[in-house]
């Protein structure tokens, strides 16, 4: 790159490269920055800028009972689905990561399909299913429909971190006398955590956000929080909502830097 | 299948181990998209009198033919928007040092963790009557009554972008830090341009990224509920509202059912051609 005669040719090239990528990077950062300015207003509209700042909406947030009820259970929920999704991804994980065969292949195909198929069609699936075995919607039915749609985090994570794993240093243990078991508990899932972490991270948060699978699976009992604040959006544009929007996005940045810390976020997801 | 320990192939685990989750997906996965296959060629709510009733209704109706129509079109613009806007992003993650890279990612990572309910309300912030650009263009005297930005076309497109900006992002970095620099090197030394050399070096590369952003951004865009509807409002019906009306609030399941099908061929239609094109890229690349 050195080398290279500037020219006003590539002078160009790189200003309006330049330009776009930072426009874009301003657009996908604003939206966010907008709604915590917002959320800090004293008056009782969503104007930009407010008129002034004070913390009433967050004073209100904390007596929103129905936003807290749907906040319980989706954190619920998603604790459950993670759980269920990590036991199950990421044995599967293991058994399809290094295999060639065509049904490792299939397997995979299967498991990542909850990701480009619409969701909204699995949800409304998935609740014909449960009525036609006489399962009524419940939490149950929300973990399990949420578990299809979160797996497949988990096991994409799973398997990239497994396809980092030297196979010498597996065989070296099973040399030295190794069983497969201590082997997986010292070696294999010490190298793999971060991957499992990261997964599991992003499986959390696309339950806890998710809109298209509870629309089907939930009832007033079962009230969860996306779809609460869908609908209270829907009625009338409530600032409180606003607040409640701060508190989440304070609590994403919040838990991305964790993990940035444990797991290396940033660089697994590109690579 | 099962491990067979008598081999000890110790770097590889027992296709046994998928089998709990292969099980989970043929019963919650597998078998609900059957179910509903099954009721999508009924004719009935109860599901006795089979038929393709429901598939020749969608069919033969122009506004269920122009709701798929402008879904279909949507994902397109939106993925366009997304190309057009991330690959800059992935461009200039290649040229600063590890500091920037890091706060560049996590740019492009925070929206795609955020709530989408967040996000889309941050739009209606944004484009509504009191929002910022119709209050920024007022008081420079631009505009005397508010622009309508919400509730329009311009507006969803807009914000399902942004929605969507980090997954085509993510690829396109991946598949640009695959590059050798030093191609890039080569073709301006051979006196190409810097935007011939982008054009028909780089882009081309880069083509399985591109494709793989195009799928996810395109499969996304299309199924973002919250966003269509908040964002959109009553007027622009697109098929993830369609599909929820006729199947909550008419309970015409099996009509509900036949719009989940033809929805779910659609993106699979549109996955097919993005993977068969991938892998004609892969070959042009490595060519």
């Amino acid at each position: 790159m050195s080398g290279r005669k500037r020219t006003l040719e590539a002078f160009s090239f790189e200003l309006v490269m330049t330009l776009v990528a930072i426009i874009a990077l301003i657009l996908i950062i604003a939206p966010s920055l907008v709604v915590l300015i917002v959320s800090f207003t004293s008056g009782f509209s969503l104007r930009f800028p407010p008129p002034g700042y004070s913390l009433r909406w967050y004073a209100e947030l904390w007596d929103a009972w129905q936003l807290h009820f749907a906040a319980k259970n989706s954190l619920i929920v998603a604790l459950w689905a993670t759980g269920l999704s990590v036991v199950l991804g990421v044995a599967a994980a293991l058994a399809i990561s290094r295999s060639q065969a065509l049904s490792a292949r299939l397997l995979d195909s299967l498991f990542m399909s909850p990701l480009v198929l619409p969701a909204l069609a699995f949800g409304l699936a998935a609740l014909m299913l449960f009525s036609l075995v006489g399962l009524p919607v419940s939490p149950l039915t929300l973990v399990i429909g949420h578990t299809v749609v979160c797996v497949p985090y988990v096991v994409r994570n799973t398997v990239a971190a497994l396809a980092q794993l030297e196979p010498t240093l597996l065989e070296s243990s099973a040399v030295l006398g190794a069983s497969r078991l201590y082997t997986f508990r010292r070696i294999v899932l010490p190298l793999i955590r971060p991957g499992i972490i990261a997964g599991a991270f992003i499986a959390f948060m696309s339950s806890f956000d998710n809109v298209p699978v509870s629309l089907f699976l939930r009832d007033a009992a079962t009230d969860m929080l996306p779809i609460r604040m869908w609908q209270d959006l829907e009625g009338k544009l409530d600032v409180t909502i606003a607040a409640l929007s701060g508190v989440l996005i304070i609590a994403t940045v919040a838990m991305v830097a964790v993990m940035e810390r444990v797991t290396g976020l940033s660089r697994r997801l590109t690579n | 299948m099962g491990a067979a320990p008598a081999s000890r192939d110790v770097t590889s685990y027992g296709m046994g181990l998928a089998a709990p989750l292969a099980l989970f997906f043929l019963l919650f996965f597998v078998a609900p998209l059957l179910q509903l296959f099954w009721l999508s060629l009924h004719n009935d709510t109860a599901g006795l009198h089979w038929g393709l009733g429901q598939y020749l209704h969608f069919l033969t109706d122009p506004f269920s033919l122009s709701v798929l129509g402008s879904t279909l079109l949507l994902g397109a613009e939106v993925t366009a928007v997304c190309l057009v806007l991330g690959f800059p992003i992935a461009w200039l993650y290649q040229r600063v040092g590890p500091r920037l890279q890091t706060i560049i990612i996590l740019i492009v990572l925070l929206p795609l963790l955020t709530s989408v309910v967040v996000r889309t309300f941050a739009w209606i912030v944004i484009l509504g009557r009191q929002g910022i650009i119709n209050a920024t263009l007022q008081s420079l005297g631009i505009i005397d009554t508010p622009l309508k930005l919400l509730y329009t076309q311009f507006g969803v497109v807009i914000a399902l972008a942004q929605v969507q900006m980090p997954l085509m992002t993510l690829p396109l970095i991946t598949a640009l830090g695959r590059i050798d620099p030093n191609l890039d090197d080569a073709s301006c030394s051979l006196g190409a341009g810097s935007w011939r050399t982008f054009f028909r070096v780089v882009l081309p590369l880069s083509l399985p990224g591109v494709i793989a952003g195009c799928t996810l951004t395109y499969a996304a865009a299309i199924t973002a509920f919250i966003t269509q509807s908040l964002v959109g409002g009553g007027q622009m019906l697109f098929m993830p509202m369609y599909l929820y009306q006729q199947a909550s609030t008419l309970q015409n399941w099996p009509f509900a059912s036949a719009i989940s099908i033809i929805f779910l061929l659609a993106v699979l239609a549109v996955v097919s051609v993005f993977t068969t094109l991938g892998r004609l890229s892969r070959g042009y690349g490595g060519a």
